[in-house]
């Protein structure tokens, strides 16, 4: 099963980790065979938030949820069941900082 | 062969107890064949609905546990191959394979591991504090929905919600159905210690509301507490068994006839249930006799010191000072502080005791904690230092959310010598 592990850190913990840790856990992952994916994203000030209501779009600046932790990467790992997930999730360096969010990903049903 | 009317009846009583026996047995079971919560609720309804149809004509068989079990399993099957036609039919041929593949591990050692499966589960710390207690109580102790919503001064429906997202929780985020590994297994015994505790607290002391005692889950959590040790003899598990055993034991002593709070050293140790006293006891010698002892067995151990003693004066205050500095090693927090300063009072007098509580309140730690400020007040009142009590008791009352608590603190505070 597909596990997202989304990294949550407060704005003034974003560089508290070096990334060669960062890159070691994904290589790690990717050894071990659980790494699908993984990505670090740029601070908030480059989100950009796009609704289409009634046919019409409209975008606004920053991201969809104003909150003192911001994502600030992500993990998609392939684990056994939640409990590997959440032994996973407990390896990702910010996690000693911040906050990991683990949710499984859902199979579109078609 | 025909069996006539008493007999019928007579099976019939039979397999009513058998089921009250060994329903949750059956149940633990049949989610692990099964793989989800709701088909084998489903699934022991039927097998127990068959074994009322067939029991009466055929006789008992010889291992019921295993007939409902597999009469279980079947009826899911059916149930599966019916929904088949109208859903998604692959997904269910392999639901299917793999309820009939796992069908040779039904032997004994399984299901009785399969019962502690379904308590880890329940208690799986992915799901809401307030979840795994409910889910515990339902799946495990097999209370219906609205026994929990009573004992909880909920509504059935708020309850009945909770336990639908805790399951749904469980298949979605495919919370595995397994005891924890060694690695885990501290970490995950102690989510089903607090759900236990947390139960037995709700019922010896209601958080709110006038009556101060419910019965029936410090009950319920005792007997969850024997089925964990029976399953898993970790000290720690048999050292909150022995604590809720001694706590349990005053519980005919804690209360006025009129329904008021009454105080350790004011009970009446005759009324102390002694078949409790003596098994907490013997349980806590058992629980500190591993290498580091944990919180619970160190609790337990506070309460047998308690329990065995003929009265306040004659209480072994310095061994209680004693189990408390240990226990503030092992866990530190205010309110274990807290109970070590009326220790150290009653060792060493109240001047020293005030002396300990003070600098505790003087951190801010307990300031919103009303037994900090009437255990404050009740020392005060022993120095003679009355408007300092009197101040002491206000703020107590101001803080107590139990009736019984508040008229407690108001009586001692009507008592005060001007």
């Amino acid at each position: 099963m597909k596990y997202l592990c989304l990294v949550y850190l407060d704005e003034q913990n974003l560089h508290s980790i070096r990334d060669s840790e960062c890159k070691a856990c994904g290589d790690a992952l990717r050894q071990n065979g659980h790494h699908l994916a993984a990505e670090a994203l740029q601070p908030i000030h480059t989100a950009t938030t796009v609704r289409v209501r009634n046919g019409r779009m409209s975008v606004t600046d920053g991201p969809f949820a104003e909150t003192k932790e911001q994502l600030a990467g992500f993990y998609l790992v392939d684990a056994r069941d939640l409990n590997e997930a959440i032994q996973l999730a407990a390896k990702i360096p910010p996690a000693r900082v911040g906050s990991i969010e683990v949710r499984p990903v859902r199979e579109l049903s078609v | 062969m025909t069996i006539n009317g008493d007999s019928a009846q007579h099976v019939r009583d039979a397999a009513n107890a058998i089921y009250r026996a060994e329903s949750r047995r059956v149940f633990a079971t049949l989610v692990r064949l099964l793989g989800d919560f709701d088909l084998a609720e489903e699934a022991l309804h039927d097998a127990f609905r068959a074994a009322l149809e067939q029991w009466p004509r055929d006789g008992i068989p010889a291992n019921p546990r295993a007939w409902l079990v597999s009469a279980g399993r079947f009826k899911a099957i059916d149930g599966i191959r019916r929904h088949a036609r109208f859903d998604s039919i692959e997904e269910h041929i392999e639901h299917v394979e793999s309820v009939i593949d796992e069908s040779a591990t039904a032997d004994s050692e399984a299901i009785e591991d399969d019962r502690l499966r379904l308590i880890f589960t329940c208690c799986h710390p992915a799901l809401a504090a307030d979840a795994q207690v409910a889910l515990t109580l339902r799946e495990v102790c097999g209370l219906t929905t609205e026994e929990i919503a009573q004992a909880f001064l909920s509504t059935p429906p708020t309850l009945a919600q909770r336990i639908v997202r805790a399951k749904s929780k469980i298949r979605d985020a495919r919370i595995p159905y397994q005891v924890p590994e060694a690695h885990e297994l501290a970490e995950r015994l102690g989510s089903v210690l607090r759900v236990i505790y947390l139960v037995f607290n709700e019922g010896y002391s209601a958080s709110s509301g006038q009556s101060l005692t419910r019965v029936d889950l410090s009950g319920e959590a005792i007997r969850l507490g024997r089925l964990l040790v029976a399953l898993l003899p970790e000290p720690e598990a048999i050292g909150l068994l022995a604590l809720m055993l001694l706590q349990e034991s005053r519980r005919a002593a804690r209360t006025s006839p009129t329904g008021a709070l009454v105080l350790l050293n004011e009970q009446d140790r005759s009324l102390w249930n002694r078949d409790q006293i003596t098994e907490g006891s013997a349980l806590v010698e058992q629980a500190l006799a591993g290498r580091r002892a944990g919180p619970y067995a160190l609790q337990a151990a506070l309460a047998a010191v308690h329990a065995n003693a003929p009265s306040t004066e004659a209480t072994d205050w310095d061994e209680i000072v004693g189990l408390y500095d240990v226990l503030l090693r092992v866990e530190p927090s205010p309110v274990v502080e807290l109970n070590r300063a009326v220790a150290v009072a009653m060792r060493d007098g109240p001047e020293a005791g005030l002396a300990v509580i003070d600098a505790i309140l003087d951190r801010g730690d307990l300031d919103d904690y009303h037994l900090a400020h009437a255990a404050r007040a009740d020392l005060c009142r022993r120095l003679g230092r009355v408007s300092q009590a009197r101040a002491s008791y206000e703020r107590a009352i101001a803080l107590a959310r139990q009736a019984p608590e508040r008229q407690f603190l108001e009586r001692r505070l009507a008592e005060l010598a001007d």
